[in-house]
Parts: C-alpha cells; structure tokens; sequence
C-alpha cells in the first residue's frame, strides 16, 4: 500500500485506528518502556537522580556478574535444569499421543484425554504445594510407601540432588497431556491412503507406527524442539523460586531466581538488570543459531 | 509462519475417515493383539500416575486432623471431616484472599478481553493499514523483554505498586491470546460481510458491535477462559507489586500457608499437637479450594480450549 492508499484507509476507518490506540499505549508502556529501562544495566541506578541521571559505568556490572563466583553455577543450574528438561519432556507427550491415536473405544480415549489434560490448568503454587505434601517426609505418603519396607523417608526436598528430578518430572506430570494435544492434531492431518498402503504392505501396528506416524509428526516435533532450545536459559522462574529452600540452593539457584533476589530483595536494581540481559541475550542467541540449523538441516525453520 | 500452519491444523476436522486406518472387518493379528494390550496398559498407567495424587490431595482434605497428621489416609478419606474447611473457611486471610482472586480475576478478564479485541480486530481487517508492522511490533515483546526489574520500575513510577490495579494493568493484554483472536476473526468472518456492512452505512465500530462480536463469541469464550485462568492461578505479579495482606489473592496465601508453612487460621486452637494437626489438614483442604473453580470450568471448556492452545501451544 502507498501511502496515498494509507491516507484513505485512515479517512475511511478511523474508528478502527482509534480503537487500536490503547493497546498500543499499553505495549508502549509495558513492553518497551522496560526495554529502554533496561539501559540502567549500563549505570549506577539510583532512586534520586532517577534512570536518565543515573551515571554510566560501562560494563561494570557484567563484569562483576562474570567474576561473581556464583557465576558459573548459576549458568550450570539453569542450563542443566532446562536441557534435563527438554530431553525428558520431548518424548512423553509424543509417547503418549501415539498411544491414544491406537486407542478406538471413544471413551477411553475422552477420558485418558480429559484427565491427562487437566493438571495443566492447575497452578504453579498447587503444584509445588502438592509436591511438598506429597515428598513431606512427615506426612507425605512418601513416607508410608518407605515405612512399608521398614525405612524411613528420606527428605528429597532438602536434598539438592533431587531437586533437578522433582522440577522436571512434576513439570512433565502436569504438561504431558497438553502438549500431546498438539501431536494428536499432527497426527489426524496425516493422508490416509498412507495407512491404506501400509496395510496393504501387511504392516502391523507397531510398523504403522514407525514409518508412518513418527515421520507423519516429525515437522512438528522439530519445530517444537526449536522452540524448547531457543528456550533454554528461560525455565521456568516461577516453580524454581517455589521448590527453592536453603537446603537445595546448590542446584534450585537459577539466573531468574538470582535475578530476583539481587534485584528486589537486595535492592541492586542495576547488578539485576544486567543480568536478566544477559539471560536475554543468551536465549534469542540460541533461538536463532538453533533456527539456523535447522533450516540448514531440514530446510524449515521459524522464519 | 508457524501460527499458520497451526491454525491450519487446529481448523482441520477429526477424521472422518478414522475407520479407514483399522477397518473393522481385519481381524488383528496376535502380535497387533499383543501390541494393543500394550498401549492400554501404558495408557492405564498415565491415567493412574495424573489421578492418584489429586485423588490422595482431595481424600486427605475429607480426613480428620490426626489421621492427615500420623500419615494414614491414602486413597480414600479416613475419619470422614470437613474439619479442614471449616478452618479454611472461618480463616479472615483465605476468605479475603478468595474474594480478592475473585475480584482480580472477574475484573481482570473484562479488561484484558476489551483491550485484546480492540487490538485484534483492527489487525485482521485487510484495509488496515499498517497491520504487519504492528504484528511484528507486538510479536516482537515475546521474543525480547526488558526483564524483572525495569518492568518493576515502570509500575513504580506509574503508582500502582501496593494496588489492585497492579495486578490487573501491567499484564492486560497477552500476545497469545492476540494472535489466537485475530487468526479466528481473519478466518471466520468474509470479507464480504465487512463490504455489505460498509454499504449499509455502518461504521467500524458499529460492524465490530453488531456483527464481528455476536459472531466471535466462542473466540471470546476461549481468551476470556484462557485469561481468567492465568488470573486465577497467578501470584508472582501480587509477590512482586503488592505489599499489603489485605490485597493479597488467594494463590498468594496458599503459599505462604504451604510453601512457607506459615501457621495461620489456628490461633484458637487450645492444644500445640492439634494445632500443628490443624496446620496440616488445612493445606490439603486449602489446595482443593484454590483449585476447584479452575476444575469445575475444565469441562465445559476443554473441547474448546484444546482449539484455542493449538495456536497459542507453542510458546516463542
């Protein structure tokens, strides 16, 4: 469109313009306010001389980000807890839409569905409170399956080298059957005289299965993956902040819970800053390397 | 673009021709048997492993204190009580905490619905113009965010720490939630509609209100749903922006009650173990009622969701 084409789209549908003008305010405001804000990374941001007379220091807070000693675990942490995550969590959902895709009783498969479906609808706080009754080694009925055999619970919350386990696999209990929804969808767009010409092969389910549904999905599991890498030092801060006690630090501290301590419990907001940034930078770094392999490999990427 | 596609996939119908995979009429082979009962067993055992301790979480709150505290209930209430909500419900923090999620989540949803149709249907008329620079100007706050802290000082500087609004404002519009609006209104309603409307005299906003609206009711129900959950479930924004109790919402109790274990709702309590026994029940009782409004939605909703997230599944 030129722009005397624009001229009479704006005489001819204001209303539309004026109706988009507050939300656009709203991304203005709350959207990329923040990331010019994000420019006290660069200074020594203090309440009275406010963001712009606050004085710039360079890199001085990334650098003493980098020599911190925390440094590298942190980055440990959260690069360990996402790729577990991503590698655990790739499969199941897959695993599981297959398995319903075999099913034909209607109702079994509803039901396998509805339930499976529904954790992801319960929040972060529920679940990690359930996971703390759960695992509670006083009232948990963890501790009734050890008493079984006459040991007691170990306390698998307090311990750091469950922490990574129970962040996962409660993540996985909770999304599984959301995120099959999407192979299930992949799945019922497959051309059927594929099928047919299995069958015809004398294939038997399991055969089906191999050379007709997993490459049937493929394009779909590898942009999903795309994403999971792009999104690998943004896990979730939320659950991590609320699984987090004193005893589990050593692998619970992550970038974002980091962040959210120096930032507001400490009240660094410039040291914090500085170090969302680089959490930032590091994820739209991998997206598009990960794009790029992609495409290199597959030949299709996000854009 | 990936949305496409998924828009695509999520439009396309259930099979119809799901017969044509398995015909009735071949007999399953004994390994196809063996492989079947395979599948039914793995598909048991997810079931099992999601229902079980939803199951355990709601027998446990339908228990007495002390059979809760010594770690007896298992899969069924023992000592059939309601003690535990009786607690909850006589406790000024969870009851407020209740109505303030109420609150946050009724007034919240007008809001964000609002803001997201006055933002999506502009974008998905075609006369608009400049609607893909706006796309990529909104698309783009998904990929790349100022972060924690200086989102912190923006609400600050606004006023609206330790306020209601807090919770409401600065997480109004989702972009999911707009692209999912403005691929439903692209494709469902004709261009033609628009263009008959046009002769007719009517304006854009009075297209929007008596014709794009009425039409766009399931897409309305779907965002609206999918924004009072978030409501409902969130507690970091209240963690980060709120300091007052009297403003938290009930997510927000529920972990200090929990997570932190923080005694509350037994001051009355005469004895230290029945106290602690109470504590204990009350979390269980407490994690049913912050979710059941969320559960008892599901299943009204869910054959509709599942088109909704379809789009917005993946996560950029």
């Amino acid at each position: 469109m030129g722009w005397r084409a624009a001229r009479q789209s704006f005489r001819r549908y204001w209303q539309l313009y004026l109706l988009i003008v507050v939300p656009l305010v709203y991304f203005v405001v709350f959207k990329y306010v923040p990331m010019t804000n994000a420019v006290i990374a660069f200074k020594d941001y203090n309440v009275v001389e406010g963001i712009w007379g606050s004085e710039w220091v360079g890199f001085k807070h990334f650098s003493a980000f980098f020599s911190n000693p925390v440094f590298w675990n942190l980055v440990e942490n959260t690069f360990l807890l996402s790729v577990y995550f991503l590698l655990a969590g790739f499969p199941i959902p897959i695993i599981l839409a297959l398995a319903l895709n075999e099913v034909r009783l209607r109702w079994f498969k509803r039901t396998v569905q509805m339930v499976t479906y529904a954790p992801y609808f319960i929040s972060t706080v529920v679940i990690v409170s359930m996971v703390i009754l759960i695992l509670s080694p006083r009232i948990g009925f963890m501790d009734r399956a050890f008493g079984f055999f006459g040991v007691d619970a170990p306390n698998l919350l307090a311990d750091a080298d469950y922490f990574r386990h129970i962040y996962v696999w409660s993540d996985i209990w909770q999304t599984a059957g959301y995120s099959a929804v999407i192979y299930m969808a992949a799945l019922s767009g497959i051309d059927p005289s594929l099928y047919e010409a299995a069958r015809v092969d004398g294939a038997t389910r399991l055969q089906k299965i191999i050379h007709v549904d997993i490459p049937g999905i493929m394009p779909t599991a590898i942009i999903i993956l795309i994403l999971g890498v792009g999104n690998i030092m943004a896990v979730g801060f939320e659950k991590a902040f609320l699984l987090q006690n004193p005893l589990n630090l050593g692998t619970s501290e992550i970038i974002a819970t980091y962040v959210y301590k120096v930032g507001l419990l400490n009240a660094d907001f410039s040291q914090a800053t500085a170090v969302g940034l680089f959490n930032s930078l590091i994820n739209l770094l991998l997206l598009i390397g990960v794009n790029f392999a992609a495409k290199r490999i597959s030949g299709s990427g996000l854009w | 673009m990936v949305t496409n596609t998924m828009v695509e996939i999520a439009q396309r119908k259930e099979p119809a021709a799901k017969d044509s995979r398995h015909p009735a009429q071949v007999k399953d082979s004994g390994i196809d048997r063996l492989f079947i009962t395979c599948v039914y067993v793995l598909l048991i055992t997810f079931l099992a492993v999601v229902l079980l301790p939803l199951i355990y979480i709601v027998a446990s709150s339908f228990s007495s204190p002390n059979a809760v505290s010594s770690g007896r209930v298992w899969l069924w209430p023992v000592d059939f009580s309601i003690r535990g909500y009786e607690v909850a419900l006589s406790n000024p923090q969870i009851v407020t905490g209740f109505l303030n999620s109420l609150f946050y989540t009724v007034v919240g949803t007008l809001v964000s619905v609002t803001l997201t149709i006055a933002i999506a249907y502009p974008l998905s008329r075609k006369d608009f113009f400049g609607r893909n620079v706006i796309t990529a100007f909104i698309v783009f706050t998904m990929i790349f965010a100022g972060g924690l802290i200086p989102t912190y000082l923006v609400v600050q500087k606004l006023g609206l720490l330790d306020t209601r609004w807090a919770l409401i404002v600065p997480g109004a519009i989702g972009v999911w939630q707009v692209i999912i609006a403005r691929a439903y209104l692209r494709h469902s309603i004709p261009d033609s509609l628009y263009e008959a409307a046009e002769i007719d005299g009517a304006g854009s906003l009075r297209v929007l209100w008596s014709i794009v609206l009425p039409l766009a009711k399931p897409m309305i129900a779907v965002v609206a749903l999918m924004y009072a959950i978030g409501q409902w479930n969130s507690y970091f924004e209240a963690l980060l922006y709120l300091k007052s109790d009297e403003l938290y919402p009930l997510q927000l109790v529920l972990r200090n009650v929990v997570i932190l274990n923080t005694q509350s709702g037994s001051q009355n309590i005469a004895s230290l173990l029945e106290r602690q026994q109470l504590a204990d029940l009350l979390k269980y009782s407490l994690i049913v009622i912050s979710t059941v409004p969320v559960l008892l939605i599901y299943p009204f909703v869910a054959r509709y969701f599942t088109k909704g997230m379809m789009i917005g599944a993946i996560k950029g």
